[in-house]
C-alpha cells in the first residue's frame, strides 16, 4: 500500500497530526477546552465511523444508530449505579448488550429496503429511546449521573484527561484500521457488492442477507463502544444520547467527511463539531463591526450558517470532504 | 435414458389476469444447446426468472438433476449450479471486470466470513476471475472499471460471471442484445464454444444465430409452448409459422 501525496491524504494526515498533537498544546497552554471538545469530537467520530460502514460501504441507512451510543452508555451506568465498576466487566457487557440490540433490530430492519428500512430503525430506536425514558429506577428522563469512571485496575486511569483522550484515539484510528481491513476483505466485498448490486449478488450465489445482518451487528456493537467512552466522558447518561437527532448527527458527520471512505467520518466528526463551536463565535466577532448588538443576537442563529454548507455538501460534493479533495475517477 | 439436468413440469405463472406461463412442461438433457423464442411479451424472461429462482411458480415443478428447486432462493440454486446472465447488464459498475467476476468465483469458494484478509490478493480466485474473463476474450481489459467499459464489453463479463460460478446449468437472456454486427459475431462464435460444455437455456431474438446454434428450439406464445423441437422441424412447423415467424425471416434462417 503506497500513499500518494493527494491533497486527500495530506488532509488526512494533517488530522491526525492534529489529534496526536493536540494534549501538548494543551500542556503548553494549560487551556483544557480543547482537549474536552476533542475527547468528545473523537468518541462521536467512533461512532460515525461505524455507521460509515453499514451506510458509506453497506447502502444501510439507519436513521437509529444512535440507540447503541445510548445502549453502550446505560451499559456503563446501569452497572456503575448497581455497584459494579470493573471496566473489564462494564465494557464487554455494554459492547455486548448493543450487539444483541443490532441484531434484533437488524433482523427486522433488514427485511425491508429504502425509506422503510430508514423509518423502521428510527421507530426501533425511538422505542428504546423511552424505554430508557421509563427507566424510574435509573433517573428515567432526568438521567443518571455516573460517580466512578470504568476501573482498569490501574492500568489505565480513566480520571486522566489525557490518557482518556489517547485511549479515545488509539481506539479510533483501531477501528478505522479495522474497518479498512474488513471492507477490502471477503465480508467486506460481499457487502459493498450487495450495495451496489444485491439481486446480481443472490443470482451468483450471496445470501445476501445474513452478511448484510452481520455487519449491522458489528456497526453496532463499535457504536456500543463509542457509548461506553460518552458515559465515562460526560460522567452521565440519559435518554437523550440516543434520541434520533442525535442519530441525525453521526449522519451528517458521515456524509460531510465523505461516505465510503475510511477516514470521511473522523473528518466529519471534526468539521461538524468544530463548526458548532467556532460558528456562534465567529458571526458574532465578524457581524459586530458591521452590524453591532445585533450580530451577538445572530450568533444564537448559527444553524443558519450551518444549514446551507451541508446543503452545499449535499448537493455538490457527494464524497464529502474528502471526496472533494480525491480527484474523480481514482481509487 | 439418462435422467435429464432439467425437468420443467407443468410450470404456470399468472400476473393478475395474464397468463405469463401457461402449463410449460419440457425436459433439457444435459449438453443441450435449448433456445426459447418468441415474439415479444411471451413470458420468456419469466420462464428463465423462474427456472433462476426469482419468480416462484404458482404451479408446477423445476428439477435440476433430480433435485427440486421450485422453492429454493436464487443464492443456493446458483451454489447448485444453475447460472444466469441477464437481459438487461447488471453488474457492480464500480468494480473491475476482474472484481466483477472473482466476486462470482468468491461464492462458490466457501462462505466469506472472512474479515480480515485482503480477497483481492486470494489468488485462486483471481486467477478463476482471470480464466473466465480470458474465455470470453476479456482477458487485457481485467482491469479497467466496468463503469468505463462499453456495452458489449459489460455482455461479455455477463458471460464470464456465470462461468465462473462453475455452473451445470446456463440461463442466457439475450445475450446477444444491443451488440453491434461484429460484436454479435465474437458472441456467437463464444456461444459455440461453450455449446456441449454446459447445458444452455438461450433467449434469443437473433434467429440467425438461434437455428445455427440451437440442438432443439422451443416456441413461446402467450406463456404456451407451441412447438419444440429441431431447427428444421421448427422451421418446417406450419403453426410456428402462423404464429410467429415471417416467411421472409425464415428463409433469412435457412441461408444462415
Amino acid at each position: 500500500m503506497r500513499f500518494p501525496f493527494t491533497a486527500r491524504n495530506l488532509l488526512i494526515a494533517a488530522v491526525i497530526a492534529l489529534l496526536v498533537l493536540l494534549p501538548v498544546y494543551t500542556a503548553l497552554s494549560g487551556n483544557a477546552f480543547f482537549l474536552t471538545l476533542f475527547t468528545r469530537i473523537l468518541i462521536l467520530a467512533l461512532a460515525a465511523t461505524s455507521l460509515n460502514l453499514i451506510m458509506g460501504y453497506g447502502g444501510m441507512v439507519s436513521f437509529g444508530h444512535a440507540v447503541y451510543l445510548g445502549i453502550g452508555g446505560y451499559g456503563i451506568g446501569i452497572l456503575a449505579f448497581e455497584g459494579i465498576s470493573s471496566g473489564f466487566l462494564q465494557w464487554p457487557l455494554a459492547i455486548l448488550v448493543s450487539a444483541l440490540f443490532a441484531l434484533v433490530i437488524g433482523a427486522l430492519s433488514l427485511r425491508t429496503r429504502g425509506v422503510y428500512f430508514i423509518m423502521i430503525t428510527l421507530a426501533l430506536a425511538q422505542m428504546v429511546y423511552y424505554a430508557g425514558v421509563s427507566l424510574s429506577r435509573y433517573g428515567a428522563d432526568d438521567g443518571l449521573t455516573i460517580n466512578r469512571r470504568s476501573q482498569f485496575s490501574g492500568l489505565i486511569d480513566l480520571s486522566n484527561r489525557t490518557v482518556f483522550y489517547y485511549l479515545c484515539l488509539a481506539l479510533l484510528l483501531g477501528t478505522v484500521y479495522l474497518v479498512w481491513r474488513l471492507i477490502n476483505s471477503r465480508f467486506g466485498l460481499v457487502i459493498r457488492g450487495a450495495k451496489s448490486n444485491e439481486r446480481r449478488m443472490r443470482s451468483i450465489g450471496f445470501p445476501t442477507y445474513r452478511y448484510r445482518l452481520v455487519c449491522f451487528v458489528v456497526a453496532g456493537a463499535i457504536c456500543g463502544l463509542a457509548g461506553a467512552l460518552l458515559a465515562n466522558f460526560t460522567n452521565f447518561i440519559s435518554p437523550a444520547m440516543m434520541h434520533w437527532t442525535r442519530s441525525g448527527d453521526l449522519i451528517v458527520m458521515v456524509v460531510l467527511g465523505g461516505m465510503g471512505s475510511v477516514f470521511g467520518p473522523t473528518v466529519g466528526a471534526v468539521a461538524l463539531l468544530v463548526l458548532e463551536e467556532t460558528l456562534p463565535f465567529l458571526i458574532g466577532k465578524l457581524g459586530f463591526p458591521l452590524f453591532g448588538e445585533s450580530a451577538a443576537r445572530a450568533a444564537e442563529y448559527w444553524q443558519i450558517v450551518l444549514g446551507p454548507m451541508l446543503l452545499a455538501i449535499a448537493l455538490f460534493a457527494r464524497g464529502g470532504i474528502v471526496g472533494l479533495l480525491t480527484r474523480t475517477g481514482r481509487d | 435414458m439418462t435422467e435429464p439436468l432439467l425437468k420443467i413440469q407443468g410450470l404456470c405463472k399468472r400476473f393478475g389476469g395474464v397468463v405469463a406461463t401457461d402449463d410449460i412442461t419440457l425436459d433439457i438433457p444435459e449438453g443441450e444447446l435449448h433456445a426459447v423464442i418468441g415474439p415479444n411479451g411471451a413470458g420468456k424472461t419469466t420462464l428463465v426468472s423462474q427456472l433462476a429462482g426469482e419468480l416462484t411458480p404458482d404451479a408446477g415443478r423445476i428439477l435440476l438433476g433430480g433435485t427440486d428447486v421450485t422453492s429454493m432462493p436464487v443464492w443456493r440454486r446458483s451454489l447448485l449450479g444453475t447460472a444466469r446472465s441477464f437481459q438487461i447488464t447488471s453488474l457492480f459498475p464500480e468494480f473491475t471486470a476482474r472484481d466483477n467476476v472473482a466476486l462470482a468465483a468468491q461464492a462458490h469458494a466457501g462462505h466469506s466470513f472472512h474479515f480480515w484478509k485482503d480477497a483481492r490478493r486470494e489468488t485462486a480466485l483471481r486467477d478463476t476471475a482471470h480464466a473466465a474473463l480470458s474465455r470470453v476474450g476479456m482477458g487485457d481489459r481485467a482491469d479497467v472499471r466496468v463503469s468505463r467499459l462499453s456495452h458489449g464489453e459489460h455482455r461479455q463479463i455477463e458471460i464470464a460471471m456465470a462461468l465462473a460460478t462453475r455452473p451445470r446449468l446456463l440461463l442466457l437472456d439475450e445475450p446477444m442484445a444491443g451488440l453491434g454486427s461484429s460484436e454479435a459475431a465474437g458472441m456467437l462464435a463464444l456461444l459455440r464454444a461453450l455449446k456441449r460444455q454446459y447445458t444452455i437455456v438461450l433467449i434469443e431474438h437473433d434467429m440467425e444465430a438461434v437455428f445455427a446454434l440451437a440442438d432443439r428450439i422451443s416456441v413461446l406464445v402467450y406463456g404456451r409452448v407451441i412447438a419444440t423441437g429441431a431447427p428444421e422441424a421448427i422451421r418446417a412447423n406450419t403453426q410456428v409459422r402462423e404464429a410467429y415467424l415471417g416467411e421472409n425471416s425464415v428463409a433469412g434462417a435457412g441461408d444462415a
